[in-house]
């Protein structure tokens, strides 16, 4: 069901895209890659409880994996090449998830925060492979012969929504199935998961990789959206912007990383074209989106101090309660 | 001169540096249990608080005075205002907190100053001192650096072992309850723990700007060092920072000086990790907390 309800929300989309507006096809396909991350992001943090700073970094795996495969095999299937780029960034996210399993609240986030600062000057430090401070190009996709009446921008957007939508297909399900249970289990109590039988520390690390694997796919599509694989492009600001996806679409729910995604990607330009009625200072207007986001942060955070997701829990408590008179007392006990 | 000598003194010299900001992470930690990721966000806002008061006044020691002021302000007013609320929730509530109080200050920095880099003055030379004719990698500024870093370490541990409130605050940190049943202002002083944090962050980022230079996210990378630094030192002692700073400091100096100083950040995450996997509880605690 939730599959089929991707697939026709994509399909209005390919049909809504509007091939005269540049801009406009180039900001979906950043929805698409911000979907995914977002996507891979919540099922490790809202459903298995760990956070983790690092996955712009792991983005930015996955487009260094993309520039590197392509500057050797020119004409290599975009499929294959975002096949190697999910695999690539899934292996290194068993180096980070191993460590990550053994680690704790603001642990894992700090640990993460250093993969975020620190990964960008690995590429600069190795630029013979990497490219140094100006990064990698990554050439753009054109579509083939037979369509080439299709602006290249429209079919990146496209070749996009594939992966997108299969992202999103197989996450649903995985979710649903023991896989995901375990996740929420050892999100709720690790002992008790433990006691049930649940491998703790193997079904974190599985999590990790899971939502890393993601990073990758979205990354190396964000390679084919800049056509570039660079260090700036993978600032720390990135990896919040995913957790501000996350945030405001709501932990743990993977409709709620398509919303975050279209705010992330929309708002900010959404704030540069108020310019045309109210003028702002460049320097103001560049930096709106982000102290915007930091107020969501915040503000999601005082306003359901038990998380997003104790928020939910308690609203769909409330209307259960109402729903059953007597059931008010035990809702008022939470 | 010997490369490792030159290595290991400024290795000592941005040690210190990394030790106020892992000091100030270890005030925060041990008052209110909750890990200040927008710690080096508010070094990095009050360094430009400075900046535009000696631009003002072209005295360098009035800027350095507001910067610690503004830092003690910052601090209870991010603790009064919007942490008090989620110190006692699940860590991740707090941990997202602070991550936004980040970006809310690396956002609107840029708005009032600009994001270019900046060039920032420092009260002593950051050249090399030469000594007859042979120069040693110790400037001026470095000592200033060491010194100042060693004064504010001692009149902490002056204040928090000798003094009544010094033993207030020790007590609201670490039996809430039993204190505010002996009559201690706990919220006060949790508030006035934030802000000793906060100016010891000041320090920091005032201490960094010279070398370094100042832009919106100058200090992300010295959080990093600070974090892996209070987390070698336990989290929780302030020994245990300065220690943990001085060795953060020469690790980075051999990793930058032998392998290439963009590595040094990737070197603190492959140290950071290293420590959390053998020894998740610091160096210098002696009873360990108890996890499930």
């Amino acid at each position: 069901m939730l599959g089929v309800g991707f697939l026709l929300v994509a399909a209005l989309v390919v049909w809504a895209i509007d091939p005269f507006d540049p801009f406009l096809v180039y900001q979906l396909s950043s929805v698409c890659y911000f979907a995914i991350g977002a996507a891979g992001l919540t099922v490790l943090t809202g459903l298995n409880g760990q956070l983790s700073l690092g996955h712009g970094a792991l983005m930015g795996i996955g487009a260094y994996t993309t520039a590197v495969v392509l500057k050797a095999h020119t004409d290599l299937n975009p499929a294959l090449v975002m096949g190697t780029a999910t695999l690539v960034t899934a292996v290194a996210s068993i180096i980070v998830g191993a460590a990550a399993a053994r680690l704790r609240g603001p642990y894992l986030a700090g640990a993460t925060l250093g993969l975020a600062v620190g990964l960008p000057g690995v590429a600069v430090r190795f630029s013979n492979i990497f490219g140094g401070d100006a990064g990698t190009s990554i050439p753009a996709l054109v579509p083939p012969d037979a369509l080439s009446s299709i602006a290249p921008e429209v079919w990146l957007t496209w070749i996009g929504l594939i992966p997108t939508v299969i992202t999103f297909v197989l996450l649903a399900n995985l979710v649903r199935t023991r896989y995901g249970r375990d996740f929420r289990a050892i999100r709720e109590d690790e002992v008790a998961s433990a006691l049930n039988g649940i491998r703790v520390a193997r079904t974190q690390v599985l999590a990790f990789v899971l939502s890393g694997a993601c990073a990758g796919l979205a990354g190396s599509l964000l390679g084919y959206t800049s056509n570039l694989a660079a260090p700036g492009s993978f600032p720390l600001t990135l990896s919040l912007l995913l957790l501000a996806a996350v945030v405001i679409g709501g932990l743990g729910t993977l409709p709620g990383a398509v919303w975050g995604a279209l705010v992330v990607v929309f708002v900010p330009s959404w704030i540069s074209s108020l310019n045309d009625t109210v003028h702002l200072p460049s320097a103001v207007r560049d930096q709106l989106p982000l102290a915007l986001f930091g107020a969501v942060f915040v503000v999601a955070m005082l306003a359901f101090p038990h998380g997003i997701q104790g928020g939910v829990v308690r609203l769909w408590q409330f209307r259960a309660s109402r729903r059953r008179p007597g059931a008010q007392e035990q809702a008022a006990d939470l | 001169m010997n490369y490792f000598f030159v290595l290991t003194l400024t290795g000592v010299a941005a040690g210190m540096i990394y030790a106020a900001l892992a000091l100030a992470l270890v005030l925060v930690w041990r008052a209110t249990r909750v890990v200040n990721f927008a710690q080096g966000a508010m070094a990095m806002t009050t360094t430009y608080i400075a900046l535009a008061v000696i631009q003002l006044t072209g005295n360098y020691w009035f800027g350095f005075i507001v910067a610690l002021a503004a830092g003690l302000l910052l601090g209870a007013v991010a603790e009064r205002g919007v942490v008090r609320w989620v110190e006692n929730g699940p860590p991740l509530n707090a941990v997202i907190l602070t991550l936004g109080l980040l970006l809310i200050l690396e956002a609107v920095v840029p708005m009032i100053w600009g994001a270019q880099i900046r060039s920032f003055p420092a009260p002593f030379s950051i050249a090399a001192m030469q000594v007859g004719a042979a120069f040693i990698p110790v400037s001026p500024f470095n000592l200033f650096t060491v010194g100042v870093v060693l004064l504010v370490m001692v009149a902490l541990l002056v204040l928090f072992r000798f003094t009544g409130l010094g033993l207030s605050m020790r007590a609201a940190a670490f039996a809430p309850e039993i204190a505010r049943l002996l009559g201690v202002r706990v919220g006060r002083l949790l508030t006035f723990g934030w802000g000793l944090a906060t100016m010891a962050g000041a320090l920091a980022g005032m201490l960094v700007a010279p070398t370094l230079l100042l832009y919106p996210n100058n200090m992300d990378a010295i959080l990093v060092y600070g974090f892996t630094a209070a987390v070698l030192g336990g989290l929780d002692s302030p020994i245990g920072a300065l220690v943990g700073g001085l060795s953060m400091g020469l690790a980075l100096s051999f990793i930058g000086g032998y392998l290439g100083p963009d590595l040094e950040t990737a070197g603190a995450l492959a140290i950071l990790i290293a420590i959390l996997m053998l020894r998740p509880q610091g160096l210098f605690v002696h009873a360990a907390e108890r996890r499930v």
